[in-house]
């Protein structure tokens, strides 16, 4: 007998209907969440979903965990239907949300933790056994007794995070697990996670970011998605050897002295161009069909009496990938996707 | 779902909800809170009540009032009671969603929630009735109740309560920004269509249809004639009807909102996964 997907999405498709003001006579807008999203997620990946803000993962997540039904399309968790079996699906899994302080402010840690652990059917004595190794392996053991009120957001995320590996999920959704933790508590989340992965081969992990590092250093496989769209599904190493065959520069100036995106990549050999920095910084990264094509770059900027203050050649990043698949950054998504709406 | 999943949603959920509802203070404060309030409550009641009768407390209007007011408490703190975990898990502590994902009830969760509701309400319901007694010379007699009526009526009326509790959290679910005051405005209607403070003639003839569809008025006139049965029974009010008529009519009603309650929340429950209201915040 085969082994079920952890994870499988068959034309999946979500469209939220957004009643308008009235008076404005803007009655009904519909807005695509997703669209026919075909994944599968093995049994013991740890899978991630990449995108900017406002991408899809969530809705993705929010309809795999069974809280949102989909307009189109079906998905199943552990072989069962999100929407027809939904109860056989809740005690297989579990979820957290980041950059949220959700939680019982009133009870203590160990009370929210055991709590939730007894909603599983875990037994009281087990439960306490599970919630004092997975808060000591989080650092939070002084603060079992603590009132969850009194925590800082980051120590309250943790607790969270806790409250989702407490019932050893057969599935986990992480939605933006580090979202609002500072780069110390990001890190130790992220070192918690593999650990735990490593623990059971049969856990299987489905995780939400848009940090680039995140899914690189985290994930077996990447689905990469963009306006409710999986663009590109494989692991990060053969994400990045796509753009192997091409060469990614990055210059550092401090004026641009008039010259624009479009002049780089109207010149020969250029394919793509992305202009960010702050501070008096400008940073212009570029990707080449050829290495050659860099001398065509740097004649124009002496042309224009731009000063290079320094060159770099990168290896591709899953940056990178985002923007060979879309044509313009996360952030620039993000942004361009705000202006629209 | 299994009988100890079942079990454990309602137990857990009313032990969720006695934390919360206890918790918020010191155990002192929090006991005298629980006096206090009730008794303010119920004199607000009594002043208004002896300015505008001249302070006839001997007329058999007060009993029915004091009584009616008494037991109202029990509308409120059930209905909202179990609405009201909705609005609270969703929006104050952000962990509707997490219940939800969790292998539990979730109808049997928000009533175990509405449980505090009714234990703190049944604390301001007994010491409402016996300051009525001791101060306010409210004709209770304790060997004349007729316990056999009394029991059933008010278990009964808590079950209609809890049901219709749910019927609000099922609206709950699928609001936004209004929902805080749906319970309340709930409750506020209900205590004038009831007959909770005045009999339903005082209200105009075509008001008094409403208060004939609700159960709690058949449930108050139960209780008010199971306690002091030939004092509750001269006024105009439902006064033609037996106890086993008044009785019947209850229990129809009951069962049909009950029926409703469990209708409507299943309904509102999918309506909220279809449009994914689960995890909305509109407040805080």
């Amino acid at each position: 007998m085969s082994i079920p997907l952890a994870v499988e999405t068959h034309q999946l498709g979500r469209v939220y209907k957004i009643r308008g003001n009235r008076k404005e006579k803007v009655i009904r807008k519909e807005l695509v969440a997703l669209e026919n999203v075909n994944l599968e997620v093995q049994q013991g990946e740890l899978f991630g979903l990449l995108g900017p803000n406002g991408a899809g993962k969530t809705t993705l997540i929010k309809i795999l965990t069974t809280l949102l039904a989909p307009t189109s399309g079906w998905a199943r968790v552990a072989g069962y239907d999100v929407v027809t079996q939904a109860a056989k699906i809740r005690p297989l899994i579990n979820m957290v949300s980041g950059g949220e302080s959700s939680g019982y402010g009133l009870l203590t840690v160990r009370e929210n933790l055991w709590m939730f652990a007894q909603f599983y059917g875990i037994p009281s004595r087990e439960a306490n056994q599970r919630i004092e190794r997975l808060i000591e392996m989080v650092g939070m053991s002084d603060r079992l007794h603590t009132k969850s009120s009194d925590l800082s957001t980051g120590l309250r995320q943790k607790m969270n995070i806790v409250r989702g590996f407490l019932t050893d999920p057969r599935v986990l959704f992480l939605d933006e697990p580090t979202l609002g933790l500072d780069v110390g508590a990001s890190r130790d989340v992220r070192r918690f996670i593999r650990d735990w992965m490593k623990e059971d081969l049969t856990r299987t992990i489905v995780l939400t970011t848009h940090y680039m590092v995140e899914a690189d250093e985290l994930c077996d496989r990447v689905a990469i998605i963009n306006r409710g769209r999986v663009l590109a599904c494989d692991t990060p190493a053969a994400l990045k050897q796509r753009l192997q065959r091409e060469a990614h520069f990055e210059i550092e100036t401090g004026s641009l002295n008039g010259v624009n995106i479009s002049m780089v990549e109207s010149l020969p050999g250029v394919r793509k161009a992305v202009l960010s920095g702050a501070k008096g910084m400008v940073r212009l990264k570029f990707t080449l069909a050829e290495e050659a094509a860099l001398a065509n770059v740097i004649n124009l900027f002496t042309q224009q009496g731009v000063k290079i203050l320094r060159l770099t050649k990168q290896e591709p990043t899953l940056e990178d990938v985002f923007v060979d698949l879309v044509g313009r950054s996360m952030t620039e998504e993000e942004e361009g996707q705000n202006a629209e709406a | 779902m299994n009988r100890s999943a079942l079990w454990r949603s309602f137990r857990l959920a009313t032990w969720l909800g006695w934390q919360i509802e206890s918790n918020w203070t010191d155990p002192f404060l929090f006991a005298i809170y629980s006096i206090i309030k009730p008794i303010t409550g119920a004199a607000i009641l009594v002043i208004m009540y002896g300015v505008i009768t001249q302070g006839r407390f001997e007329d058999p209007m007060f009993p029915y009032l004091y009584l009616g007011n008494a037991f109202y408490i029990y509308v409120g703190s059930i209905m909202t009671g179990v609405s009201w975990a909705v609005i609270d898990d969703r929006e104050h502590y952000r962990t509707l969603k997490y219940v939800y994902v969790a292998p539990i009830h979730i109808p049997l969760y928000l009533l175990g929630r509405g449980v505090a509701r009714f234990l703190t309400g049944s604390i301001a319901v007994v010491i409402t009735i016996a300051a009525g007694v001791l101060f306010l010379s409210v004709p209770l007699d304790f060997s004349a109740i007729q316990w056999g009526l009394f029991l059933p009526t008010l278990l009964f009326g808590v079950f209609m309560l809890t049901m219709m509790g749910l019927l609000l959290a099922g609206l709950t679910l699928i609001m936004a920004r209004h929902e805080f005051i749906i319970g309340e405005v709930t409750a506020s209607a209900l205590y004038i269509f009831s007959g909770a403070a005045f009999p339903l003639e005082v209200l105009p003839p075509w008001l008094r249809p409403i208060g004939f569809a609700m159960p709690t008025t058949y449930w108050l006139e139960l209780l008010r004639r199971s306690l002091v049965s030939d004092v509750a029974q001269a006024f105009p009010t439902l006064s033609i009807l037996s106890n086993a008529q008044l009785l019947s009519i209850l229990i129809g009603l009951g069962v049909l909102f009950a029926a409703l309650g469990a209708l409507i929340f299943w309904f509102c429950d999918r309506l909220a996964r279809e449009r994914g209201l689960i995890d909305i915040t509109t407040h805080y």
